[in-house]
């Protein structure tokens, strides 16, 4: 061997743990979806948006995995956490028991859920103050509502979904106290998130019943829920990611649910080294929550309206109105 | 249930090579399917097969799932004796699971030898209960079955989802859950079980409910083939005129087969609700008590067969996971494309290679 090679050889040798430095410095997220899957049109898929605005951001490459069963979540966490994905995110509140042991199990990495709490030194908890984003697209139902009917769709009869429909009967009430409010949800399991024709029924016979307005919390059922908006010629409010497009002009307005902000987030804060374990609540105030206002639906918001629930929105921000969590007690204080 | 071609071919042609050339088949397929998609069948086939059965922890996650199968394989397997269709193994597996986190919650101070049997109780009793109102529609009454079976699947989730959202739920809790079962309420997983003996497993979800199949195989062997009531059973299932005939009542045949089947169903909470999530939640059954029914069919309605059947099941649910891990271009659909074909191939078109099969031996 030549002198120059060998002292070529040394070079690379030398280098090679400062090339893998390099990279070991570039994170490597992993996500875990719920049984919804990643391409929901809704929740799931509004992670997948921010994991993808953030591929797209950094460069920097993410895994992920679509669960098909309860015991896969615990499975699928590990084989992650196995593998040194860091930090590792897991979709939904039905993941909080197992990332709370897989966790323990691996307290060297950081774990997220969203819209749970998991109490873990390495778990950070996202939620999400749904409560608020609905109380103030309720103060709009109200507003818009020239009958004084307003219906609200659920999807599965859960305590989350009960929030949600808990918030808009509060916000309802408090811009019109003799507001008539119609509830329906969908059904009792896992389909109810997917059942368009249904929602539509659940709409029209509340359209029927006089509501002008028609908000769900249904995920792929409310599909279904705004085309029969659109087709009785009244008003239907989205949910979760802005969905004022689908009928412009009969979608008065979407309450939305942040999650691409918050996977955007946390990656960027583990890629930052800003990471911190606890609970992080999104509400109004962080932006987590909000209603969406675009030229889809800029003429059915009057500047009254506008006021309304930008009022709404800074009073809840700053604490002055305080919307009753259904979660907190399981009991709704209006019906 | 079996053509007449098949019953002159020896045993372990229509037993052995028949599922075995099936399997291929379904195999072939799926490969081709793969080819489609951009990735290497081989490739795939070896890692759902490292992934089923690569490593311990592998070994205990299929049989686990395998646990699972085996309750609903001979819950459907003893409705076919009887001639019976029974589609509500998911919705009696639900109450059963019901019954065994029942006796979790409220008698979980008792010592394991005794809260183990009672559980078992609890779950076969209200997965019986649970089949008993459609077995009587269809003894007495000439409601289908079937019909009646798939409504009970709705009733049963239907109920689940009250009592978990309305009763069971723990205040506070976001999940629609019960609380947690104690710690001396839980079945022991097979690698803390076997460490006391000195055999060290890696940890997986598969736990003692796995000795309890295998002992509910062997009771249904002793039961449908070695008592008389069993041979009643199946006489109904091969000729219900000719059982009258014999003084055999079909209607109380049908009750029996239907209850024995409900109370199997109902044990597969033991093994995902006291074995491995130790809480009631909803949708635990997963869609076995379906998967049930394709292992039954692929089993023969024989123990041997469905608990054969039932791991190859578990290695494809199992192996499937670690193949979409492994390869992210492989979607967990494509698992179930995979295993679609694979009940297409064993179940549907089962005895599409007899003929061929037959002629071949028989030149041979």
């Amino acid at each position: 061997m030549s002198k120059r090679m060998f002292l070529a050889a040394i070079i690379v040798i030398l280098a090679t743990p400062v090339t893998s430095m390099a990279v070991a410095a570039d994170i490597q997220p992993a996500i875990v979806y719920d049984l919804g899957g990643k391409f929901d049109k809704s929740f799931n898929e509004g992670v997948f948006d921010g994991a993808s605005a953030f591929k797209k951001n950094t460069g920097i490459e993410y895994r992920d995995f679509e669960i098909q069963n309860d015991s896969q979540r615990e499975q699928a966490l590990r084989n992650f956490a196995r593998r040194g994905n860091d930090p590792i995110l897991a979709v939904g509140f039905s993941q909080a028991a197992a990332v709370e042991k897989v966790a323990k199990e691996f307290p060297t990495i950081h774990f997220a859920i969203i819209d749970s709490m998991v109490n873990q030194p390495n778990v950070q908890s996202i939620v999400f103050k749904e409560q608020e984003g609905s109380f103030v697209v309720g103060v709009l139902a109200s507003m818009a509502a020239k009958s004084g009917k307003i219906g609200f769709v659920g999807g599965m009869d859960i305590p989350l979904i009960r929030r949600f429909a808990c918030g808009y009967i509060q916000g309802a009430r408090y811009a019109n106290a003799n507001v008539e409010v119609f509830q329906n949800m969908t059904g009792t399991t896992g389909a109810a998130w997917s059942d368009p024709v249904k929602g539509g029924e659940l709409a029209k016979s509340q359209f029927d019943r006089g509501a002008d307005v028609v908000y769900h919390a249904a995920g792929g059922t409310g599909i279904g829920v705004l085309q029969a908006a659109a087709d009785a010629n009244k008003l239907g409010i989205g949910v979760d990611s802005n969905q004022n497009h689908l009928h412009p002009g009969k979608v008065l307005t979407s309450m939305l649910k942040r999650v691409d902000v918050a996977t955007q987030q946390t990656f960027m804060e583990a890629r930052a080294g800003t990471w911190k374990p606890g609970l992080k609540v999104l509400g109004l105030k962080e932006n987590g929550v909000g209603w969406a206002l675009d030229e889809n639906n800029k003429a059915l918001i009057t500047p009254t309206m506008k006021a309304a629930a930008d009022k709404a929105t800074a009073d809840i921000a700053a604490g002055t109105i305080q919307v009753h969590d259904y979660m907190a007690d399981n009991h709704c204080p209006t019906k | 249930m079996t053509p007449a071609a098949a019953r002159e071919l020896p045993r372990w042609a229509t037993a052995g090579l028949l599922p075995v050339l099936n399997l291929t088949a379904a195999f072939v397929v799926s490969g081709l399917v793969v080819l489609v998609i951009g990735e290497d069948p081989l490739k795939v086939v070896r890692l759902l097969v490292w992934g089923a059965f690569g490593f311990e922890e592998a070994i205990g996650y299929t049989l686990y799932y395998a646990t699972s199968f085996i309750f609903t394989g001979l819950a459907v397997a003893v409705a076919f004796h009887c001639g019976l269709f029974n589609i509500g193994g998911e919705g009696q597996a639900y109450i059963g699971g019901l019954g065994v986190a029942l006796v979790c919650l409220n008698l979980d101070g008792l010592p394991f030898w005794l809260l183990a049997p009672l559980a078992i109780a609890g779950g076969a009793l209200f997965g019986a209960a649970w089949a008993y109102v459609p077995a009587y529609l269809q003894a007495y009454r000439g409601s289908h079955v079937v019909i009646t079976t798939i409504m009970f699947n709705f009733i049963a989730s239907a109920t689940m989802v009250y009592l978990l959202v309305n009763v069971m739920i723990q205040p506070g809790q976001m999940q629609p859950e019960s609380r947690a079962f104690s710690a001396d309420a839980r079945m022991p997983f097979m690698h803390q079980a076997l460490a006391g003996i000195g055999i060290d497993l890696a940890a997986s979800p598969l736990n003692l409910s796995f000795v309890w199949a295998l002992i509910c195989c062997l009771l249904f062997w002793l039961f449908i083939w070695h008592t008389r009531a069993g041979y009643a059973l199946r006489a109904v299932g091969a000729n219900p005129t000719a059982a009258i005939y014999a003084g055999i009542s079909p209607a109380r045949q049908t009750m029996i087969a239907m209850l024995i089947s409900g109370a199997l169903a109902g044990c597969l909470g033991l093994n995902e609700l006291m074995g491995v999530q130790h809480r009631l939640l909803l949708e635990f059954t997963g869609g076995y008590g379906f998967v049930g029914i394709a292992v039954a069919l692929m089993g023969r309605g024989h123990p041997l067969g469905i608990v054969l059947a039932a791991i190859l099941f578990g290695a494809l649910y199992q192996g499937g996971a670690e193949l979409s891990f492994e390869l992210p271009r492989i979607t967990r659909d494509m698992v179930v494309v995979i295993q679609g074909l694979i009940i297409l191939f064993a179940g549907a078109l089962e005895f599409m290679f007899l003929p061929l099969l037959t002629r071949w031996l028989i030149r041979v």
